[in-house]
C-alpha cells in the first residue's frame, strides 16, 4: 500500500521543520518521517543554541549590527575561501529575514547566554535551547496541518532520471510502506554516528570517536542519494570535531562534554608528551581543531593538564577534573608515565617567561626553547593539586553533502538540476562550508535553506 | 555529599546544568545557579524553593529522560522543596506532619469540623441549632463573638509563630546573599514576582503540565487560588474592624464590603482549587512528586472546603441550615489555620524568601 503527498520531508530538525512549515504554508499537504523516535527528534538541531544571522542593526537581543559583508568575511576566513560565494552570499541575504521568519514560527530568542559574550552581536539564541526550538517548531507545524511520524526509517529512494517517486519504509506508516510524493525535501543530516562509514576515512581511530548528537545520524540517506546519482559536494574525510571529556557517553553527550581550559594549561598525549601550542588564539577560535589534533595522537586519547590556580577561570565541567596531589600522583590517576609525566611538566614551567597575564587578550605570557611552544598564556603549573581532563575527539558534523543551487535543489552527477529533489541542513552544508566551522552556522544553513527548499518544493507541487 | 538523596541527586543536576546553561532564560533557577560553582545544602534548598514547576527546562532539556543524564530538574526540586518543609519545620517534633501530609490534614480537618459540631450541638438548644437566625449578631447566638475571635486568634497566632520559625530556619540556611546585599528595593521586587507569579510562565510562552505543548492554566487557576484567599482573608480583616471600630455585627447585607470581598474571594477559593486539582490530574506523571500528592491534594481540599463552606453559608444563611453549616465553615478554616505551618501552605513563605534572596542577588549583581 502506498500514500501520497505534495511534499515528504525526510528528517526531523531544524531545516526539515523550517522545509516542511515554509511547504505547507505555501499550500502543499506536507509528510515529516523522522527516523528517530519522538524524544530524539531533530537529530544535532537538539544539541544547538544559537544561529548566526546578518542584521543591519542592533536589536532587542544583539548587541549591535553584523552586516552581510561581515558575515561574508567570516565564512571566507573560516573557510579558507572553500565555499560557493553564490549560495553563501544569497543564504548571507536570506538570513536577515530569517531572524524574524523563525520568530513568526514560534520560536523565541534570548541574549548570549553566560560565558558566550564573545558572541553576543552576532548570534541570536534560543531561549530554552536548541530542543525548545525544536517543540516550537514542531508544535507550529503540527497546527498549520503538516503530518509528522516518528521511528519513520526510510530505506529506499526511488528515484528515475533525477526524479523522486516514492520513499520505501522499514515499519509502515498508516497500513503504507511507500510514500509517493510530488516533491522531496531530504534534510535528514550527515554521517557522522555511522561509525563504520567513518573508519572508511579513519580507519580503526574512528572506533575511539566519540559522537556529540543522536545516534540516528547515520546518513542513510545521504548514501541513498548519491548512490542513486545525486552530485556529491564536501570532503568526505572532514568532520567537525572537538576536544571533548573522555567520560562522556557514546553518543549525545552534546555540548556539556566540552572542555575550554586547554588554554589555562598544556595538553599532553598517553605518552606525557605536549604535541601543540596551547596557546596558539584566543579560545573559542581555535575550539574545533582540538578535536582533529587529538584524533591524531595514539589511542585518540590526551590530557588538559593545569594546577588547583585556574578552575574558577572557566566553565564549571559536567565532569569533575582528575586531581593529584604531585605530578606524580596526578600521573598514576591517569595512568600516564609519572617521570614522563614530571618531565613534561618541569621542562615546560622552566621555559615559561615571566609576562601579564590576561586571559581576554593574546597576552605576552610565552614559553623559551621548547617545542612545541605555548605563545600565549603560559604560567607555570605548580600548585597542587594538580588537576587533568581527559578528552577524546568529540564528532559534531560531517561535511559530505548533496550539491544543490541557490534554490536548494539537488544537482545530478551530470550537472542537471532534479526536477523535484531538494536539499537543506548539514546534507548540504558542505556547498557553504567547504571547511572549518563559525559558531551558529549550521542552524543558519538549516533555517534558510530549509526555508527555501520548502517553499520551492511546494511550487513545484503546486503547480 | 549532602545530607539525603534527593540533595545529592539535585547536586548532580545543578552541575549538569551549570556546563550547559540553555536554560538560564527560562526562570530565576538557573541564574541563581550559574552564582555557584559548588553547592550546599541551603543553596540547593534555595533553588528547590525559586523554582515554581513550570516544566519548561523539562521539556526544553535535550538531557531529560530516556536520555542517559536523566536530567528532571522540576521532579528534583519538587522533592528537595516537599522535604525542605519537614527540614525547617518548627517545632521539630512535628516535621513528621510533612510524612504523611494527606491524612494529617484529613484527620485534622474532619475533627475540627467535628469539634465544632459537637460543640455547637452541645452548648446550643437544638431548636438554637436548627432555628433561623437573622439580622446583626445571628452567627453570635451560636458561638458568642468574644469566644470565636479568641480561639481564632489564637490558631492563627499559633500558625503566625510556626510559620516565621520555619522560615527563619531556612533563611539562615540559605545563608548570606551572594555579593550581600539586601535593601527595600529587593522586597518589592520580591513582592511583585510574587504576586505577578512571575516564573509561573515558562520563560514567557506559557507553562508545561501534560505534554511538551504550552498549554497549562496553573498560573490562573492559582492566582484565582491565591487572591481568593487574600480577598477572603481581606473579608474577615474587614468585619474585625466593622465589630470592634463601628460596633456592626455579621452577617453583613450582601452588598456591604466584607460580603463583597468574601463572595468573590470564595468563588476563586472554589474555582482555583478545581482548575489545580484538575491539572494536578493531567500532569505528567514524570514531573510529578507522587510521594507528596497527598499533601498538595490535602491542601487544595482544605482551601476548596473553606470556600465551599464559606459560600454555602453566605447562600443559606437565613435558613435553618446556618447553624450545621457555620460549624462546618469554622471548622474548615480553624484546620486551615492549625495546618498552615504543617502542609502546603508553606510553600508560598518559602517561595517568596526564595524570591527575595535571589532579587538580592540580582540586585548587588547588576550593582557590583
Amino acid at each position: 500500500m502506498s500514500s501520497k503527498y505534495d511534499v515528504l520531508v525526510i528528517g526531523g530538525g531544524n531545516a526539515a521543520l523550517c522545509a516542511a512549515i515554509a511547504a505547507r504554508r505555501g499550500g502543499a499537504s506536507v509528510l515529516v518521517l523522522e527516523g528517530a523516535p519522538k524524544f530524539y527528534r531533530g537529530g544535532n538541531t537538539r544539541h544547538t543554541r544559537n544561529m548566526r544571522c546578518a542584521h543591519d542593526a542592533a536589536t532587542e537581543i544583539l548587541t549591535g549590527p553584523y552586516t552581510e559583508e561581515e558575515f561574508w568575511e567570516d565564512l571566507l576566513r573560516v573557510t579558507g575561501g572553500q565555499t560557493d560565494e553564490v549560495l553563501a552570499r544569497h543564504m548571507i541575504r536570506e538570513s536577515k529575514d530569517i531572524l524574524n521568519w523563525i520568530v513568526e514560527q514560534g520560536v523565541r530568542w534570548q541574549p548570549s547566554l553566560g560565558g558566550t559574550l564573545s558572541l553576543g552581536r552576532t548570534n541570536s539564541f534560543f531561549l530554552g535551547g536548541g530542543r525548545a526550538m525544536l517543540n516550537a517548531l514542531y508544535l507550529t507545524a503540527e497546527q498549520l496541518g503538516v503530518e509528522v511520524q516518528y521511528d519513520a526509517e526510510v530505506t529506499d529512494l526511488v528515484i528515475e532520471d533525477g526524479m523522486f517517486l516514492a520513499a520505501r519504509l522499514k515499519r509502515p506508516v498508516d497500513g503504507a510502506t511507500e510514500i509517493r510524493a510530488t516533491s522531496l525535501v531530504a534534510a535528514a543530516g550527515g554521517f557522522e554516528a555511522n561509525i563504520e562509514w567513518l573508519k572508511q576515512y579513519w580507519g580503526e581511530a574512528a572506533d575511539n570517536f566519540l559522537i556529540r548528537g543522536t545516534p540516528y545520524n547515520r546518513g542513510s540517506i545521504l548514501k541513498m542519494l548519491l548512490d542513486k546519482g545525486v552530485q556529491e559536494v564536501g570532503d568526505p574525510t572532514q568532520c567537525h570535531a572537538v576536544a571533548i571529556d573522555a567520560r562522556a557517553p557514546k553518543f549525545d553527550g552534546g555540548i556539556i562534554t566540552r572542555h575550554d581550559s586547554v588554554v589555562f594549561g598544556i595538553v599532553v598525549n598517553k605518552h606525557a608528551q605536549r604535541f601543540y601550542d596551547e596557546g596558539e588564539d584566543i579560545w573559542p577560535k581555535r575550539y574545533a581543531i582540538w578535536g582533529r589534533l587529538v584524533a591524531a595522537q595514539p589511542d585518540q586519547i590526551a590530557y588538559i593538564i593545569f594546577d588547583s590556580t585556574v578552575v574558577t577561570s572557566f566553565m564549571p565541567t559536567l565532569f569533575p577534573p582528575i586531581a593529584g596531589q604531585t605530578v606524580a600522583e596526578l600521573a598514576g590517576q591517569l595512568e600516564l608515565d609519572p617521570a614522563a609525566l614530571e618531565k613534561t611538566i618541569t621542562e615546560f614551567n622552566a621555559a615559561v617567561r615571566p609576562g601579564t597575564f590576561d586571559h581576554t587578550i593574546l597576552d605576552d605570557c610565552v614559553t623559551e626553547g621548547i617545542t612545541p611552544p605555548k605563545t600565549h598564556w603560559a604560567r607555570k603549573i605548580e600548585t597542587p593539586p594538580y588537576l587533568a581532563y581527559p578528552v577524546r575527539p568529540g564528532i559534531t558534523f560531517t561535511y559530505l553533502g548533496t550539491r544543490v543551487t541557490k534554490d536548494a535543489r539537488m544537482l545530478m552527477a551530470d550537472g542537471k538540476p532534479s526536477a523535484n529533489m531538494f536539499a537543506a541542513g548539514e546534507i548540504m552544508a558542505g556547498n557553504v562550508l567547504g571547511k572549518g566551522y563559525a559558531a551558529g552556522m549550521g542552524m543558519t544553513i538549516g533555517s534558510v535553506f530549509g526555508r527555501i527548499a520548502g517553499r520551492e518544493a511546494a511550487r513545484h507541487a503546486k503547480n | 555529599m549532602h545530607g539525603t538523596r534527593i540533595l545529592d541527586e539535585a547536586d548532580r543536576l545543578m552541575t549538569v546544568c551549570n556546563s550547559c546553561r540553555y536554560c538560564e532564560g527560562l526562570c530565576a533557577v538557573f541564574p541563581a545557579m550559574e552564582m555557584r560553582r559548588a553547592f550546599s545544602d541551603g543553596d540547593l534548598n534555595y533553588l528547590a524553593n525559586l523554582c515554581h514547576a513550570c516544566g519548561a527546562c523539562y521539556v526544553d532539556c535535550q538531557f531529560s529522560p530516556p536520555h542517559e543524564f536523566n536530567v528532571n530538574v522540576p521532579k528534583t526540586l519538587a522533592v528537595a522543596r516537599a522535604e525542605s518543609y519537614a527540614a525547617y519545620a518548627w517545632p521539630r517534633v512535628l516535621s513528621g506532619t510533612f510524612a504523611r501530609n494527606g491524612l494529617v490534614i484529613s484527620i485534622v480537618a474532619a475533627l475540627s469540623m467535628a469539634a465544632f459540631i459537637l460543640g455547637f450541638a452541645a452548648l446550643n438548644d437544638r431548636s438554637v441549632l436548627f432555628g433561623v437566625h437573622t439580622g446583626p449578631g445571628a452567627f453570635y447566638r451560636l458561638m458568642p463573638h468574644n469566644a470565636m475571635a479568641a480561639l481564632f486568634s489564637a490558631a492563627f497566632l499559633y500558625a503566625i509563630l510556626a510559620l516565621v520559625m520555619s522560615v527563619r530556619a531556612f533563611w539562615r540556611d540559605i545563608g548570606p546573599p551572594i555579593g550581600g546585599r539586601a535593601d527595600g528595593g529587593s522586597i518589592f521586587q520580591a513582592i511583585r514576582d510574587a504576586c505577578e507569579l512571575r516564573y509561573l510562565h515558562g520563560g514567557g510562552v506559557g507553562c508545561y503540565n501534560e505534554d511538551e505543548k504550552p498549554t497549562d492554566r496553573r498560573k490562573l487557576y492559582h492566582h484565582l487560588t491565591f487572591y481568593g484567599f487574600l480577598l477572603c482573608f481581606a473579608a474577615t480583616s474587614v468585619a474585625t474592624l466593622y465589630h470592634y471600630l463601628l460596633g456592626r455585627e455579621a452577617p453583613y447585607p450582601w452588598w456591604d464590603l466584607p460580603v463583597v470581598l468574601g463572595t468573590l474571594g470564595g468563588i476563586g477559593l472554589i474555582v482555583g482549587p478545581i482548575g489545580l486539582f484538575m491539572a494536578k490530574m493531567r500532569r505528567d506523571p514524570a514531573l510529578l512528586d507522587e510521594a507528596r500528592y497527598g499533601m498538595d491534594v490535602g491542601f487544595i481540599a482544605m482551601l476548596f472546603l473553606t470556600g465551599f463552606t464559606g459560600m454555602a453559608l453566605l447562600v443559606l444563611r437565613e435558613t435553618a441550615a446556618m447553624g450545621p453549616l457555620l460549624a462546618l465553615h469554622l471548622g474548615a478554616v480553624f484546620a486551615l489555620f492549625v495546618t498552615m505551618p504543617y502542609g502546603k501552605f508553606v510553600h508560598g513563605i518559602y517561595r517568596f524568601a526564595a524570591l527575595l534572596r535571589y532579587a538580592q542577588e540580582r540586585r548587588s549583581e547588576a550593582g557590583s
